[in-house]
């Protein structure tokens, strides 16, 4: 193991590494703690230029309490659910069919369009961003939902079968001969055999693209307005100019909208951190 | 009935013999559909809107390679492309950041995975949120970047209002959750070093730097190419960050290619398609360099294996 593990060190280094461990952890996380401590203090606070002192007193429910109330997050974060769930389905789909195919089966196209995928998902934003808005604007589906989702879709294809086709390329092959030796047809191959072996690879692409989603800004800006359709992210710009210099209620508001990836990311670590390093390691 | 049936089963024969050439065509039409017109298309959609002037609303007149010629007298069009150059370059930070926090935490020490966890946690948080938090850092009233400056008796510096130091103060908004992602692929690296090379190193007297140079990097390498794919990425994508901290300013200093292409194309500056179009391609040109180098080493080891 590189560097040297602590305990095969000197009695001085492990008890400085024990002190600096916190010590960096805060420093790193510094900014967050400042928001969440502003989440909970009173508005006087800020008027009394107390913004590094302790809260004067603890005012989190009522704080929280008008996020939730006196604005229009709920129904931010109600679109924000609406869109990314229906994209982790689509997304997740599409790409186990694309990805099995990619990498199960051998003909002269495959490569070619494995890397029409790859190359796709690499390309900046704003070469899609007129078109795209223009054939949303076409099917009379911007500034909806559904607009959004079917771009979402579109192109979170792209990286899901990345990493689909390289999931299947590592499982045993045998398997898949063994059952077309038993004549079993093509597709019970890919229900029975190779999806129940997909099912890490499923897990991780979920959360993964929950979280590429959920903070997506720039398309809600571009394909919704208002409201009605935009997510969370796009939601907080508008509710920080309803609450100007009201600091308490914006930290709390970005709490309240960075909170369920993070909430996906401590349930479903594992995964996540699986899906994010495949590849790093040969 | 018996002609059906016959019919039925030449039909399955037919099936039957094709399955294994049909199969993967009919699992990949509807992703392949939903790309190409999604993404693959309007790529070229763009090249081509970007020979024509067009508002989105009215009909679009052809003016060849007028808005390109514009784009060479666009002062606006040089400040964002030097901001991409300094955003490729800094960025980069991120990788060499991030090894060395993973470094310092890839011990056994107990809770040492909670340390990790929250250690990567500025990469789980939108952007959007992430530029609030860092505005708020260098706001020049209460922020604490000057209070800290203070402390150590600098005068204050409002860092997303001075043109030199604006971009700047937005990347090292942006390394914050980058580095977090460097980090934990290199954690991931770490775990599969080789320990026989480590210790045979040891016996050679290897230690300390000499050690991670010419040991520990070059097993990383798989981990070190994903860095650099997604930092590249991240660099040339920056958007949301200078939307939310500075919205471009100030007098547009903070700009880069995509930021301005979104400000020509679709806010209250005006409504030039085709003119975001063109701003857009050289980006996309820009990016298509880093595309085909990835491609490039992808497709050698599919050779290899």
């Amino acid at each position: 193991m590189f560097p040297t593990p602590i305990e095969r060190t000197s009695r001085a280094w492990q008890i400085s590494y024990q002190t600096l461990l916190p010590l960096a952890l805060i420093l790193w996380l510094l900014p967050l703690i400042a928001v969440a401590i502003f989440s909970v203090k009173p508005d006087s606070d800020f008027a009394n230029a107390n913004y590094w002192g302790w809260p004067s007193s603890f005012e989190g429910f009522t704080n929280y309490a008008l996020v939730f109330t006196g604005s229009d997050m709920p129904q931010y974060l109600l679109n924000s659910f609406k869109i990314t769930i229906p994209t982790v389905i689509g997304a997740v789909t599409l790409s186990c069919m694309t990805g099995f195919a990619l990498g199960v089966y051998k003909f002269k196209a495959n490569i070619w369009i494995f890397f029409m995928f790859v190359a796709g998902n690499f390309v900046p934003f704003q070469i899609l961003m007129v078109p795209v808005r223009d054939l949303t604007l076409q099917m009379g589906l911007y500034n909806t939902i559904t607009g959004l989702v079917l771009f979402h879709v579109a192109f979170q294809t792209g990286f899901c079968t990345l990493f689909m086709r390289n999931f299947i390329r590592a499982l045993p092959f045998e398997l898949i001969e063994a059952a077309r030796v038993e004549g079993i047809a093509e597709w019970r191959i890919f229900w029975y055999v190779v999806l129940p072996l997909m099912k890490p690879a499923i897990a991780a692409l979920s959360v993964l693209i929950f979280t590429f989603i959920w903070n997506d800004y720039f398309w809600a800006v571009v394909l919704t307005q208002g409201v009605e359709s935009q997510p969370v992210t796009a939601g907080i710009t508008s509710f920080n100019a309803q609450y100007r210099a009201a600091y308490h209620l914006m930290s709390a508001g970005s709490i309240v909208a960075a909170l369920p990836p993070v909430a996906m990311f401590f349930l479903m670590q594992r995964h996540f951190i699986a899906g994010l390093t495949l590849g790093a390691v040969k | 009935m018996a002609q059906a049936s016959a019919a039925a089963s030449r039909q399955t024969s037919w099936w039957h013999q094709n399955q294994q050439r049909l199969t993967p065509w009919l699992f990949l039409a509807p992703g392949i559909l939903f790309f190409l017109f999604y993404v693959i298309f309007p790529i070229f959609q763009s090249f081509n809107l970007s020979l024509y002037e067009w508002d989105g609303l009215g009909k679009a007149e052809f003016v060849g390679l007028y808005n390109y010629e514009e784009l060479y007298w666009d002062d606006a069009f040089y400040t964002s492309l030097k901001n991409n150059v300094i955003w490729l370059l800094l960025y980069l930070a991120a990788i060499p950041a991030g090894l060395f926090i993973a470094l310092f935490l890839n011990q056994t020490v107990t809770g040492i995975r909670l340390y990790k966890s929250l250690f990567f946690f500025p990469f789980v948080i939108s952007q959007v949120v992430v530029g609030l938090v860092f505005t708020w850092f260098y706001d020049p009233t209460f922020g604490i970047l000057n209070v800290l400056l203070g402390a150590v008796g600098l005068p204050p510096v409002n860092v997303l209002g001075d043109e030199n130091w604006v971009t700047v103060g937005i990347i090292v908004a942006g390394l914050w959750p980058q580095t977090a992602y460097c980090m934990i692929l290199y954690l991931t690296g770490l775990n599969a070093v080789d320990p026989e090379q480590i210790e045979a190193g040891r016996l050679d007297g290897a230690k300390g730097w000499r050690m991670l140079w010419y040991i520990i990097v070059p097993q990383l390498r798989p981990a070190t190419f994903i860095a650099f794919v997604v930092t590249i990425i991240g660099a040339l994508r920056s958007f949301d960050l200078i939307s939310v901290m500075t919205n471009g300013g100030p007098f547009g200093a903070s700009r880069v290619l995509s930021f301005y292409m979104f400000e020509v194309a679709l806010s209250e500056y005006g409504f030039r398609m085709g003119y975001g179009a063109a701003i857009a391609v050289v980006l996309f040109l820009i990016m298509l360099a880093f595309i085909a180098y990835f491609l490039w080493s992808m497709y050698k080891e599919e050779k290899a294996r």
